[in-house]
């Protein structure tokens, strides 16, 4: 199938039209965030700006268009840049996994054997710790931060790819076309690379779909959880951990503080539905049963 | 022969080595190939004709599976000792292959032209836009109509017997001297099927190359093939030119395949059929591999397996008592058991 009649598809579908007009909405958040939220240096413009050192969130008024935060943080800011962590973390992280899983993945089912049999057994080992323990425990020894937090949910991250990867590559690798094209003298990077992964890679575009959002979600958990930004880094999971405190509003009005857990949550459920209905939406596409 | 074979295969083996035991796939097949001519390998499902193919090719999957033995001289270089890499050189170039799926053979996501183009460049070395021209000469050539709209279409937009012929585009894509094509027929209809041998026919005669027909079928023998070997069992049972296994059977095993096809142009009434199937190849009888099978099986046959023997003339058997076989033929009796009338 085309890439052309593949998009023309998503596009006729109403909800991956949903997921992709969210997609692209946040794209242009991030893309235009120095016009949207003005740093006041380039250099740090991931470095969200206080209204002042209140403790205590203060609702969306005149120049705070969501109010403040715990610490008097800018929600709006933070937000806006937060979208530009949020692709970085879900394109780096979603990326290298996938890539080490299809190379693992790839590497084990063309060649067989003892290379197999040596990347299956580390990928079960990989598999039998739970991933967001050992997400944690990895970036408390190497520290917090972002780039930690990437590092180990790319460490952690791949091993579905290999599976999925490798089982694609089983079926692939023996079809006729296969053999044809050895037969006609045809390398063994040539043939991975032209005939094998060109046939596999639509269901490891879909996983990687479904992740994207999961990643989002999971990098959000480890800042909540207190391993993952610095205090004050634009970056929704670190927004969602200003309201760690505030989510109740105390005596006579629960709902004081709405605007600490309703913005940064939404904002994490729409980009991550986004990427699962586009995913689905492929999915369905390209499934050969329901064409 | 006076020519000079092109291809020369010595006391081949090939040998799979699974979890049951060892599978003497193929076990000592020797057989020549001469420049231009059709050999035809015929036999029953799992006699290793494909392996015998694969083989040549170095494409034999292993583990499981290993050549074991024997020589495979292609224009006097031993194939058995060449180098991956050399290998790659000689696949697609001097030796191509057809397969028997032409539904599967083509990569569904790549179009006919792009496939000849990559068969193309991988051994000439010639741009992509003079690749293209010859990608669609080559569609001419095996008779797609229309080439210059064909070698853009995807191969689930052509017929099976479309496809097969751009696979034979692909594999004659760079003029090899050796074409092997492993039941490149049987998965199509009647009237496709005369036609792509009808062209293969043709292909042979203009590209002056030699051709390895395997198939099950005698009827395509018949109608390609200048010399034959009859394969049995992983190993060579009759080997002769394409007119006097017809006109001569020696063997049992052929004598039996040659009498199980229908023959509409002959007034024959009776059909017999070899009893009993293939036996397999982690056991194999002692003596001849034939025996459990043969009506003419007596004493040694049990013991020790009979050589390949010239017979008169370059006519090869591998039997004990052809000339048993003779008598009984001059007699007109049969030896076989009816497997029912003819009408
Ligand atoms: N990869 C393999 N592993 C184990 N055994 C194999 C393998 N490939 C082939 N064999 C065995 O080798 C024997 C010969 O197989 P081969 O494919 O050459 O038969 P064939 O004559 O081509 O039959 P057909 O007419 O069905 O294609 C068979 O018994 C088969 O089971
Ligand atoms: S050697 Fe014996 S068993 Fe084998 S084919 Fe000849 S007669 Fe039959
Ligand atoms: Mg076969």
């Amino acid at each position: 199938m085309e890439w052309k009649e593949i998009l023309t598809r998503l596009i006729k579908n109403k909800l991956s039209l949903f997921g992709l007009i969210i997609i692209l909405f946040f794209v242009l958040v991030a893309v235009f965030a120095p016009y949207l939220a003005p740093p006041r240096s380039p250099e740090d413009a991931y470095e969200i700006p206080r209204a002042g050192w209140q403790v205590e969130p203060q609702p969306p008024r005149e120049g705070y268009l969501f109010g403040t935060a715990q610490g008097s943080y800018d929600i709006f800011y933070g937000m806006v840049w937060g979208t530009r962590t949020a692709f970085r973390i879900g394109v780096i992280v979603v990326g290298l996994s996938s890539l080490f899983g299809i190379i693992i993945g790839t590497l084990s089912a063309y060649y067989g054997g003892i290379i197999d049999e040596f990347f299956m057994r580390i990928t079960d080992v990989f598999m039998s710790i739970p991933f967001l323990v050992a997400a944690m425990v990895l970036t408390t020894i190497l520290g917090k931060g972002l780039d930690n937090v990437m590092i180990a949910l790319v460490t952690f991250g791949w091993m579905g790819t290999a599976r999925l990867m490798r089982s694609q590559v089983l079926e692939i690798k023996n079809e006729e076309f296969v053999q044809a094209s050895i037969a006609l003298g045809a390398s063994d990077t040539r043939i991975i690379f032209k005939h094998i992964i060109a046939n596999c890679i639509f269901p490891v575009l879909i996983q990687a779909f479904m992740r994207m959002g999961s990643m989002v979600i999971t990098a959000s958990a480890l800042s909540f959880l207190g391993v993952g930004a610095p205090e004050g880094y634009a970056d929704w999971g670190q927004m969602i951990t200003f309201a760690r405190d505030w989510i109740l509003g105390g005596q006579g009005s629960a709902l004081k503080y709405w605007y600490t857990v309703v913005i940064p949550g939404t904002a994490i459920m729409l980009f991550s539905l986004s990427w699962n209905l586009i995913g689905d939406a492929f999915r369905d596409i390209l499934d050969p049963k329901l064409n | 022969m006076s020519k000079e074979a092109l291809v020369e295969v010595k006391n081949l083996k090939t040998y799979f080595y699974t979890e049951e035991g060892v599978v003497k796939a193929v076990d000592g097949v020797d057989y020549e190939i001469y420049p231009g001519e059709t050999l035809g390998i015929v036999g029953e499902s799992g006699c290793g004709k494909s392996v015998t193919s694969l083989s040549i090719m170095r494409l034999v999957e292993s583990p499981p599976g290993r050549i074991e033995a024997g020589e495979i001289n292609f224009k006097g270089t031993d194939l058995t000792k060449l180098s991956e890499k050399e290998m790659r050189k000689i696949r697609g170039n001097d030796i191509s292959m057809i397969f028997q799926e032409p539904m599967t053979s083509l990569n569904p996501v790549y179009t006919v032209g792009d496939q000849i183009i990559e068969a193309i460049t991988l051994h000439k070395g010639v741009k992509r836009k003079e690749a293209r021209r010859q990608a669609i000469e080559m569609l001419q050539k095996v008779g797609i109509p229309l080439p210059e709209q064909r070698v853009d279409e995807y191969p689930h937009q052509l017929s099976g017997g479309m496809r097969q012929r751009v696979m034979i585009a692909m594999a004659l894509s760079c003029d090899p001297q050796l074409l092997i094509a492993d039941e490149p027929t049987t998965a199509l209809d009647v009237t496709i099927q005369a036609q792509i041998l009808e062209l293969m026919n043709s292909l042979k005669e203009s590209y002056g190359m030699a051709i390895m027909m395997i198939t099950h079928d005698l009827g395509v023998i018949a109608e390609v093939s200048d010399r034959v070997a009859v394969m049995y069992a992983g190993k060579v049972v009759e080997y002769t030119d394409v007119d006097t296994l017809f006109d001569d059977p020696k063997h049992p095993y052929t004598w039996g395949l040659m009498n199980s096809i229908p023959k509409l142009d002959k007034d024959v009434d009776r059909l017999e059929a070899i009893p009993g199937s293939v036996p397999s190849p982690l056991n194999f009888p002692e003596g001849c591999k034939f025996n459990t099978r043969c009506p003419l099986a007596k004493g040694k046959c049990y013991d020790v397996e009979p050589p390949l023997e010239d017979t008169d003339g370059g006519h090869m058997v591998r039997c004990w008592r052809y000339e048993h076989l003779e008598e009984i033929k001059k007699r007109g009796e049969r030896i076989y058991e009816d497997r029912g009338v003819q009408k």
